[in-house]
């Protein structure tokens, strides 16, 4: 290889890389904007798109602003409920689609990709017509937010569940079977826990999916005010710096779960 | 263990069933919708008159909007396309042992909510703020000119928001690439241009077709975009969707929409997957 063709080579190389650490950085400005935003002093001005000052008040008075936290607790309740009811529901329906033949599977592999491919403004506004067309208009709330988010986490709790499952080597469980395990023991001692992270991973999306759904929880919600739709009121008349605080806060949990997780399946080479 | 046909039907039924009544069935609760009679309220019920002239109407009134939602996302889903192709490749090919770690960072923005990340946007291309000022003294912007309220802040913040979902289909396909394939190109004295426009790139084709649909769907139906980035004069279908239904209670219009929305998506996108030849996206 000739020096100029391996100095081209270089170059070549580090462009690429140096131009995939600007797009990097190019999606974490915002992440950086929020985490500073959230130390912010705007206690002598209204204008909220500006630096003013630094402070620990917005951390240490984080429920100050009206309804925020009650609207924190909100998104966090209807989270931990659909995440467990989708979970449920969509890690028995990727056991049906894997493990089981039966009439209309493939009718339902298609379906359940369906929601994920459906822009939320059509999935949000249908889901009303129904609750108006079924007479539950003006009964809308803490259950009809409920259906929608289970709906739409079911699919990716399917999907990553099936994706688990179908990876898994049906050796151990033919050896687990050949050593006079009975069925039910074999799937508790071996399928199960196998399955496990792909059920964990998949209420994790579901939880963090539901929590930041806004589109779809707007159209449906009534009265009732989830964390996305108080940002979203608050933008009206200027955010509360709390709101950033609170950002940092889910930054933080979800990046420590991640990288915990990381460090864990290192550790143990699967 | 594919055995007993009735236990895959049970543990199907319960999703089967949400799915049905709260996805399939209000598909039809809305093509109903859009054809209410307009004189109907939420309170004192909506007729079902097969009022036709909805449709009529909507693309009358809203055509702009509806214009705008399938442009601004074709234009962001091109952006994002080059943008996170390069992000993809370079983790797939040049990233080494920082690959896993680098595809955290892909998705950790994520990890907080998306409006706040689309408020942050609005202070980064605030008038008085870095960008703007460097824009402006660059000439690239007039002395008075802004970014915020223009369809440049829109699709900025679209492809800001959609990129993850550019990126990771992206990176799904390169990373299977054998780079046996490409070395052979190169041996065959093909230069590492037309090594990667002969092999790598035709190769990448089907994460590209999935990442064009899986960002251009939903930004197509976005309005937090537009309302947080944009002004009136930048409204997409989707703003227009939510404050019929929100603020009018003008249900059949909304659902008319809504209907036509949906419909110009499924069209574009199956029409995009014959073009682009990939049947086996799922």
């Amino acid at each position: 290889m000739s020096g100029l063709r391996r100095v081209r080579r270089f170059i070549g190389d580090h462009v690429v890389l140096a131009g995939g650490i600007l797009v990097l950085a190019y999606m974490f400005l915002p992440i950086a904007i929020v985490m500073l935003m959230s130390f912010n002093d705007n206690s002598h001005s209204r204008n909220v798109y500006a630096f003013r000052g630094f402070t620990w008040n917005n951390w240490t008075g984080v429920c100050k602003p009206d309804g925020m936290c009650q609207s924190v607790l909100l998104s966090i309740e209807i989270g931990a409920l659909a995440t467990v009811v989708a979970t449920i529901l969509g890690t028995l329906a990727a056991f049906a689609l894997v493990r089981h033949e039966f009439r209309g599977r493939s009718i339902m592999n298609t379906v359940i990709f369906l929601p994920m491919a459906s822009p939320e403004i059509v999935m949000g506004s249908s889901l009303l017509a129904l609750f108006v067309a079924s007479g539950f208009g003006g009964r809308l709330g803490f259950v009809t937010i409920l259906i929608a988010h289970v709906m739409f986490c079911l699919s990716f709790v399917i999907v990553t569940v099936k994706a688990r499952l179908s990876g898994l080597d049906q050796n151990l469980e033919q050896a687990a079977m050949d050593l006079y395990a009975s069925e039910s023991v074999t799937f508790w001692r071996v399928t199960f826990p196998l399955v496990l992270p792909g059920i964990a991973a998949a209420a994790m999306l579901s939880f963090s999916l539901s929590f930041d759904d806004f589109i779809i929880t707007n159209l449906n919600a009534g009265q009732r005010l989830t964390f996305p739709m108080f940002v979203w009121g608050a933008n009206q008349r200027g955010v509360p710096m709390q709101v950033n605080v609170i950002g940092t806060v889910m930054f933080l949990i979800s990046l420590l779960i991640v990288v915990g997780n990381m460090m864990a399946t290192r550790k143990k080479p699967a | 263990m594919r055995s007993r046909r009735l236990t895959g039907y049970w543990l199907m039924l319960p999703a089967a069933l949400w799915l049905a009544i709260f996805f399939v069935i209000p598909f039809y609760s809305l093509l109903a919708t859009s054809l209410y009679d307009p004189q109907g309220s939420v309170l004192t019920g909506y007729d079902v008159t097969y009022h036709f002239h909805n449709f009529v109407h909507v693309l009358q009134d809203f055509w702009g909007p509806l214009w705008r939602s399938l442009w601004y996302a074709a234009v962001a889903t091109a952006i994002c396309l080059v943008v996170g192709y390069l992000l993809a490749y370079a983790i797939a090919f040049k990233a080494g042992r920082w690959r896993n770690f680098l595809l955290v960072l892909v998705i950790a923005p994520f990890f907080t909510s998306f409006l706040i990340r689309t408020l942050s946007w609005k202070l980064i291309l605030a008038d008085d703020g870095f960008v703007v000022n460097s824009l402006q003294f660059l000439h690239i912007l007039g002395s008075d000119g802004r970014l915020l309220a223009t369809p440049v802040a829109v699709i900025a913040g679209l492809v800001y928001n959609f990129l993850p979902f550019m990126v990771l289909p992206l990176y799904a396909s390169l990373e299977k690439i054998d780079h046996r394939l490409i070395e052979a190109a190169g041996d065959l004295y093909a230069s590492p241009a037309r090594g990667f426009l002969k092999v790598t790139f035709p190769l990448s084709v089907p994460g590209a077709v999935a990442g064009t649909l899986l960002t251009f769907i939903p930004a197509a139906g976005d309005y937090i975009n537009a309302q947080l980035l944009g002004s009136p004069n930048q409204r997409m279908a989707g703003n227009v969707i939510q404050q019929l239904f929100t603020d009018t209670g003008d249900y059949a219009s909304a659902g008319a929409l809504s209907v036509i929305l949906m419909a110009i998506i499924v069209i574009l996108v199956m029409m995009y997957i014959r073009v682009a030849g990939t049947e086996d996206l799922v």
